[in-house]
């Protein structure tokens, strides 16, 4: 390379650089930058009223398993928290599959629509996706309260004789967080199967494969990517989801984002709030980081 | 294959649950839309059809007052999110990759992978210290938070646009001794103008529809639309709060059908 080339290219990364920092000193200040001030109040100690008290403690991480006994002043296993932790992944993982069993024939009902009707049916999925989650999230209520329209439809057909109490368990949670959360599993999804070479399905038949075994041997394995980038983009929100457990589950069935709400309200333990907030960020970057180093393999294949 | 009716693409029950997919996808927003035009108080039993609804939101002065703000937010900070944004697209594409080229991506697109609570309660925690510190409350705060978050979406169509723009353009400017000003002034800045409109759309209606931020970030009496809704939605519910639904949703509606205009592909 040339001095003038070498220079040339100087240039050009500074000047990258500039133009981009305006937007990094908006993320840094409104987004990454407070994430460590919450680094540090989870090492804090809880003040009276709210807020913290400066001095070192481990109490904000100790807390999140364990709780210490009013009488005996001994730390034991905190079954409260383990009910709500053990509850949000057990929604968040059900509700993973629950969408990727539903999106995966909507993705390749959308994929194997003729060119010019693709663009409507994937518009169809792009709208809910962009809808306000609040108000997804009360359309399903609307939906699953005692006298709404899935318990008059019911009682109607004679099927039940009193309405079903659906709302505020962790059903209604379930169901609220499919229906909200389904567009993020169908859009990845439809962007693997629409780059799937449908020539490979007359191949595996024209070898005698039934439709069973195209479709394990043949589709899964290929669209594989687009399960992946689905199930992380629907466990991780569903994980840290505040708005549908707040909504459909009421004040009692609570996931991990109310419970880290409750500490910075009534709770009154900003430290522990902080350190909840922090385990949850590790898993969900964990997660993250397993996708990421999955796709780029994938692509390494490729 | 196809003589013999056989589809290679079809799988059995496939169409099936694709379409009621789609309907339970919609049947609960339409029913939501068709309650805001119910007579009756209540939001369980239909009384006749009636605008009542809509005159009785539009006359709540908390939800003029929090529409109005939505608005000064959503207006602010996607025309801030929009022009750092495109600042950055500028900066991060079209040119050979440079040190710390990741770094920029992995910070740009940070809000899409923190998970919102967490974000929220960072910041509940941050502005409360100014708050303290500087004494002011104003809707300043709410309209850097929404800035930030909403960053990668004005980003992402910006890039796009940028990426698949036709560089012999500029370089037939550039002969034709434009200087670089001009050329940005008057041939990338009118053919970027699509992407940047998209991309502040996007923003516009990321902002407009957040609870989660907003609810931790705002000081009393900063209600938007959305944490107005949140707070109903604990009360005795009217139809009302689907009279403000709909209105909400078709803006969204309409905005996105206008996003899905400009960013089509000419065939």
């Amino acid at each position: 390379m040339s001095a003038a080339e070498e220079a040339q290219t100087a240039r050009s990364a500074r000047n990258g650089w500039l133009l981009s920092a305006p937007a990094l000193v908006v993320l840094t200040v409104a987004a990454a930058g407070p994430l460590l001030i919450v680094v540090v109040y989870s090492f804090l100690l809880p003040g009276k009223y709210g807020n913290v008290e400066w001095g070192f403690s481990l109490d904000g991480w100790r807390g999140i398993l364990w709780s210490k006994d009013i009488f005996t002043d001994e730390y034991v296993l905190a079954d409260a928290h383990l009910t709500i932790f053990w509850r949000s992944v057990k929604l968040s993982v059900l509700t993973t599959i629950t969408t990727f069993l539903v999106g995966f024939p909507t993705a390749w009902f959308i994929a194997t629509r003729p060119a010019s009707q693709r663009a409507l049916w994937l518009f169809l999925i792009t709208i809910p996706f962009w809808t306000n989650l609040l108000i997804r999230t009360y359309a399903m209520n609307e939906v699953l309260r005692s006298e709404g329209l899935m318990n008059t439809v019911l009682m109607k057909l004679g099927l039940i004789g009193s309405p079903l109490q659906v709302m505020y368990t962790d059903i209604a949670v379930f169901i609220g967080m499919t229906y909200v959360y389904l567009p993020l599993m169908v859009l990845p999804l439809f962007a693997a199967i629409d780059r799937f070479d449908m020539r490979l399905l007359e191949a595996a038949y024209d070898l005698y494969a039934s439709r069973m075994q195209v479709l394990r041997r043949v589709i899964l394995p290929i669209v594989k990517p687009g399960i992946i980038a689905g199930s992380i983009l629907v466990f991780v929100p569903s994980l840290g989801a505040y708005v549908t457990p707040r909504v459909l589950g009421g004040g009692k069935q609570m996931m991990i984002g109310n419970f880290i709400e409750l500490q910075f309200g009534q709770g009154r333990n900003w430290p522990l709030g902080s350190a909840l907030s922090m385990a949850l960020l590790v898993v969900v970057m964990v997660a993250l980081l397993i996708y990421v180093k999955y796709a780029n393999r994938e692509q390494g294949h490729g | 294959m196809a003589e013999r009716g056989f589809q290679v693409a079809r799988l059995p029950g496939f169409a099936t649950t694709a379409v009621l997919v789609f309907i339970a996808l919609y049947l609960p927003i339409f029913t939501l839309v068709a309650y805001s035009f119910n007579a009756s108080q209540s939001v369980a039993v239909w009384g006749g059809f009636s605008f009542g609804w809509y005159e009785k939101a539009w006359a709540n002065t908390q939800v003029k007052e929090a529409t109005v703000r939505s608005l000064i937010i959503a207006v602010s900070a996607s025309g801030i999110a929009t022009t750092v944004a495109a600042l950055a697209a500028l900066g991060t594409t079209r040119r050979a990759r440079f040190k710390g080229q990741t770094a920029i991506y992995v910070m740009i697109n940070q809000p899409l992978m923190v998970p919102e609570i967490v974000t929220a309660v960072a910041l509940l925690i941050f502005f409360a210290q100014i708050k303290v510190a500087t004494g002011y409350q104003g809707l300043g705060y709410l309209i850097l938070a929404h800035s930030a978050f909403c960053i990668p979406f004005a980003y992402l169509p910006i890039r796009a646009r940028l990426e698949g723009m036709d560089l012999s353009l500029e370089t037939a400017a550039a002969d034709l001794y434009a200087s670089s000003w001009q050329t940005f002034r008057h041939v990338t800045l009118p053919l970027l103008l699509p992407g940047i409109i998209a991309g502040a759309m996007l923003a516009f209606v990321i902002s407009l529809d957040d609870v989660v931020i907003t609810e931790f970030v705002k000081s009393g009496g900063q209600d938007t639309l959305p944490t107005y809704m949140l707070g109903q939605l604990r009360r005795q519910l009217t139809p009302e709060i689907n009279a403000i639904s709909t209105g909400l949703l078709a803006l969204t509606v309409v905005l996105l059908t206008a996003f899905f205009l400009l960013t089509r592909k000419k065939e």
